[in-house]
């Protein structure tokens, strides 16, 4: 089983290298705790696709609000790549 | 001349294969140091290239970096330097009276060539094609991010004038002032091109692409063995004001901007034309209301081809026939060819001779070509000259683009 959550937080680390991901609060939105901005989003999105095939439609962005939204949306998307 | 029609340099920032800085430039030039070095280009593997080593996150987050471009980058780290070396108060300067006037070659072959190679490693998904691709492509893109990061909110663009870009960046920035549009400009030229596949490629297409063991004797202008152009990156972008600016804040001033020409081959594409090459050099002289005779130093374009540089040579020679007093030196023999940066780099690396004294030597010419025989030519080792007042830099590009540049020593 891939651990979304750190998934995640490896492709914020690359696409915002000056932000501290070591605490982040995952009930808390991400771009409360980090200096991300909707490029930002489309980078992480991208980077999904590049690296793991899972693939966002549009309409789904609001639910990467949170690292727990991230891995509630995205887990079931990791089972069946 | 009235003090607010006169140009001067007041900062100088930048980075070359053999220097983060003009004084390590300078001396870098005057030792034959070589910033030429084997560099892995994607598909082909080894060439020799000359790769800047300035510390990209020195006025940059990384963030933004990765955003950017290395275009933007390399014209970020000069801009910077060249507003401390200005000694500017950054704060209090009225930042929509600054314009960033930038030469480039060409700009966006970097991201794109990117862009298809990240692609055609994932079976062509075009749907992975960057977001940030038109932003970092947009031709005004490395003077733009300029403004981002330094808060200017007056005119940016770029110049696309080829090889000619540094010298008709310095030009545009002298223009913009006089015509009074901003009060301080950051003008000059940068290349990020030898960070992509197709301009090597290209080059070596058209049998122009230096090759050699040693890296460092790989470019080698006027010598008889030259076999090409060392793609080289590079930027160096002035801090230019008004006179009578300069001497309000008392600032040091490395040099007055006097005359200043730019014509068009209109012959060929790629081969240059001794004749408007004079041309061009003598309407800059004559704008500067100078002779022949009174220009110290002339720094050639001279890339290390085999058409280009016999053409320059013979340019010079009928330019400055009249002349027994010009020395005439080159620089692509230490850094190779900085494209879009080599008319501004290649200034800043002779604006010391106004100090020392000394004509930097050409590197590599070690078996000069007959045909590139020029009176006074100084190769392999500086030469004391003593008094020396202007100099005359050359720029030339593709589509037969020609500039030439003067610059005088300010004597306060």
């Amino acid at each position: 089983m891939a651990d979304v959550r750190q998934i995640v937080i490896d492709i914020i680390s690359d696409i915002a290298p000056d932000e501290d991901v070591s605490n982040l609060d995952d009930a808390k939105s991400l771009r409360e705790q980090l200096d991300l901005d909707s490029m930002d989003f489309l980078d992480i999105v991208m980077e999904l696709r590049k690296r793991h095939k899972v693939e966002v439609p549009q309409e789904d962005y609001p639910k990467l609000a949170t690292l727990a939204s991230c891995v509630s949306y995205l887990s079931p998307k990791f089972a069946t790549v | 001349m009235n003090d607010t029609q006169r140009i001067v340099m007041t900062g100088i920032g930048l980075t070359a294969p053999n220097g983060n800085n003009l004084n390590d430039f300078r001396k870098a030039l005057l030792e034959c140091k070589s910033g030429v070095k084997h560099h892995e280009v994607r598909y082909m593997g080894k060439q020799v290239a000359g790769m800047c080593d300035f510390d990209e996150y020195k006025y940059q987050s990384k963030k933004l970096r990765r955003r950017g471009t290395r275009a933007g980058s390399v014209s970020i780290y000069c801009a910077n330097e060249a507003i401390q070396d200005a000694k500017l108060d950054w704060q209090t300067i009225d930042k929509s009276m600054v314009g960033v006037y930038i030469g480039i070659t060409e700009h966006g072959n970097v991201e794109t060539e990117e862009e298809i190679y990240q692609m055609h490693q994932n079976s062509l998904d075009w749907k992975l094609w960057s977001p940030h691709h038109n932003p970092r492509t947009v031709a005004n893109s490395p003077a733009g991010e300029v403004t981002l990061n330094l808060n200017i909110t007056g005119p940016h663009y770029t110049l696309g004038s080829a090889c000619a870009g540094g010298n008709v960046g310095i030009i545009q920035g002298v223009q913009q002032l006089l015509l009074g549009e901003v009060d301080l400009a950051l003008a000059g030229g940068i290349s990020e091109s030898s960070q992509t596949f197709g301009i090597f490629a290209a080059f070596a297409a058209q049998g122009a692409l230096a090759q050699n063991e040693d890296p460092s004797k790989a470019s080698r202008p006027l010598d008889k063995n030259r076999n090409g152009i060392a793609i080289s990156e590079g930027g160096c972008i002035y801090v230019l004001e008004r006179l009578s600016d300069a001497k309000k804040r008392g600032a040091k001033i490395y040099a007055e901007i006097v005359g200043y020409a730019i014509n068009s081959d209109a012959t060929d594409f790629v081969n240059p034309n001794s004749e408007r090459q004079v041309q061009c050099m003598h309407k800059a002289i004559k704008r500067a209301g100078l002779t022949v005779s009174d220009i110290d130093i002339v720094n050639m374009h001279a890339t290390g081809t085999g058409t280009g540089d016999v053409n320059e040579s013979e340019a010079v020679r009928a330019a400055f026939e009249a002349s027994e007093k010009t020395f005439v030196n080159f620089t692509k023999g230490h850094i190779g060819h900085c494209m879009g940066a080599a008319g501004s780099l290649e200034l800043a690396g002779n604006i010391p001779s106004f100090v020392d004294g000394l004509v930097h030597p050409g590197m590599n010419c070690t078996d000069l070509d007959p045909q590139c025989d020029i009176k006074n030519l100084v190769i392999n080792e500086a030469k004391y000259v003593g008094n020396i007042n202007y100099i005359l830099n050359n720029s030339f590009g593709m589509l037969g683009i020609n500039s030439a540049l003067i610059v005088k020593k300010y004597i306060g």
